[in-house]
């Protein structure tokens, strides 16, 4: 079964479709990457997925529990996190409250997540005190990841997790989402960094217009001329 | 010097009663985004409940004061769920409008419920302090104190419980906290509830410096919306800050201009701000 399947989404703002009978299909511990144009609808994807962009039409199936259109605080009880691609980060608040409030949802002690969040992003622990709004582009990113593994998700979601970032920060960016995936994390991601994102990626889909294009492995779709001359670039 | 002291005492004193009004309707905009005009009523509703439990049980007006507080909570509350709750979603200057016919409607009920003409908590004169070339009442002191005792637990309660964490997230960024499973009505709810206490506790304050009448919330709505520009809209600390700032500048001003002219002072200061620095002069923290 599926960790997260959703099939013939129609989805958009005021009454328009941006998507359009797009589907996605995301297996327990897969990376998988979503690639495309910008205005694609690749945001709008991850939106109508968690429940902030109504679907019109379409299901999304999430460990064969229908979840279509439930709201946001109920796709978290249930383990799916969300980054959005920007403003992911309480800026007033310091680093401690980001994460702390990433538990919101949940009940009990939410100091061994806190741990947890720490061994995998050390810098955030030194930084604990510092206000999210005043830190790098990289580490509010690791603050934003860090927020939405406070509820132990089983599906973690990024838009553009990388955009922004130093090619060093970007290559470190890429290592902790594997290492988060390794701990049994499924990861759906948006990614402009295109070849990189699909070289870690166990599946690919391109979106253009709000409809799938090509769906494959990461290799095949890296090694796939179409591919490769229309959406990554050549 | 004696008398710009005097003026800076009376000023604070002034300054903490709108920083109490101006915390509530900073973290009203914060976390629903539109500038709250039945503030000032729901001080004057707080000071009229204050009074009905002084008269009615013959208490003192500060054992009053939490009742009041409370019933204020109640009524700032049930106004939202009646009221506010449902137009929440359309565009946020139909709120400003309701709000501005809540306080027409709070106004008009207690000239019906309690009266239009002046009233007062206790009478008799309170005989004033004299420290040197200075007067306090004693009633200052107590103001003041009580003013600090709201403010601080305000300071616990936002960085120190999960809700009050929780307000400042949403304040912060509302839709992150939406993402984030932050339950939004439970915080609205809340939000009002301590707006409407400490614009209790702002009305009765000034109903014990001063008298009790109708409009007496009214007439410093523009000083406290002045408070909340000064020190950054959305930000309780900053809203502390302006209100002393304003309350200090609207007593001083009485140096070199009428006393009538006060809220002018007030509106002055707050164009001035909106001019050069509408991000309010404190920056960074909530
Ligand atoms: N909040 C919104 N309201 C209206 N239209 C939007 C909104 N967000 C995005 N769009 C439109 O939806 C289309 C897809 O946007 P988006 O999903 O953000 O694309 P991508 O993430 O692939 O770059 C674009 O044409 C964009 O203009
Ligand atoms: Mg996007």
């Amino acid at each position: 079964m599926s960790l997260l399947d959703a099939q013939g989404l129609y989805a958009g703002y005021g009454g328009v479709d941006i998507l359009r009978n797009t589907h996605l299909r995301l297996g327990a511990d897969e990376i998988v990457v979503i690639v495309g144009p910008n205005g694609a609808g690749k945001s709008t994807a991850m939106k109508a997925v968690f429940g902030l962009v109504p679907i019109r039409e379409g299901r999304v199936h999430y460990q064969g529990e229908d979840i279509t259109n439930r709201p946001p605080e109920r796709m978290v009880t249930r383990g799916i996190a969300y980054v959005p691609q920007e403003a992911n980060v309480f800026p007033s608040l310091s680093v401690l409250e980001n994460l702390e409030l990433g538990a919101y949802a949940l009940r009990g002690d939410h100091r061994p997540r806190l741990e947890k969040v720490f061994e995998i992003f050390p810098r955030l622990k030194e930084r604990r005190n510092q206000q999210a709004g005043v830190m790098s582009g990289g580490e509010r990113q690791m603050v934003a990841m860090g927020r939405a593994l406070m509820v132990e998700p089983r599906l973690l979601m990024l838009d553009e997790p990388t955009a922004g970032l130093s090619p060093r920060l970007i290559d470190e960016t890429f290592e902790r989402i594997r290492e988060v995936n390794q701990l049994g994390i499924g990861v759906l991601m948006v990614e402009q960094n295109a070849r990189q994102a699909l070289a870690i990626a166990d599946r690919g889909y391109v979106l253009a217009t709000g409809e799938n294009r090509y769906e494959d492995t990461g290799p095949a779709l890296l090694a796939n001329p179409e591919v490769a001359e229309m959406f990554l670039g050549g | 010097m004696v008398e710009v002291i005097q003026l800076l005492i009376n000023g604070i004193l002034l300054g903490s009663i709108l920083a109490l009004g101006a915390v509530g309707a900073t973290m009203i905009f914060g976390v629903l985004r539109f500038a709250h005009f039945a503030h000032g009523d729901f001080m004057a509703v707080g000071a009229y409940f204050a009074l009905s439990v002084v008269t009615v049980f013959n208490l003192p007006v500060l054992a009053a004061l939490p009742v009041a507080m409370a019933a204020t909570a109640g009524l700032a509350v049930a106004i939202d769920q009646l009221v506010y709750r449902r137009i929440r979603r359309v565009q946020p200057v139909i709120l400003l409008i309701s709000s501005f016919a809540t306080a027409l409607v709070l106004r008009s009920l207690i000239q019906m419920i309690w009266g239009s003409s002046n009233q007062v908590y206790q009478t008799g004169i309170q005989l004033p302090w004299r420290i040197g070339p200075f007067t306090l009442k004693p009633d200052h002191l107590l103001i003041f104190l009580a003013a600090t005792g709201l403010v601080i637990t305000v300071h616990l309660f936002l960085t120190r419980t999960r809700l009050g964490k929780a307000m400042r997230a949403m304040s912060d960024n509302m839709n992150l906290a939406l993402i984030t499973g932050i339950p939004a009505d439970r915080v609205i709810m809340a939000t009002w509830a301590i707006g409407g206490a400490l614009a209790a506790a702002a009305g009765v304050f000034l109903g014990m410096d001063t008298r009790l009448h109708p409009v007496m919330g009214w007439t410093l709505l523009l000083p406290i919306f002045a408070a909340t520009i000064l020190g950054g809209i959305g930000r309780p600390y900053g809203a502390i800050f302006g209100g002393l700032v304003i309350g200090c500048a609207m007593e001083l001003s009485t140096l070199i201009i009428p006393g009538s002219y006060k809220p002018a002072v007030a509106f002055a200061i707050m164009v001035a701000t909106l001019v050069f620095r509408p991000q309010g002069i404190i920056k960074g923290t909530v």
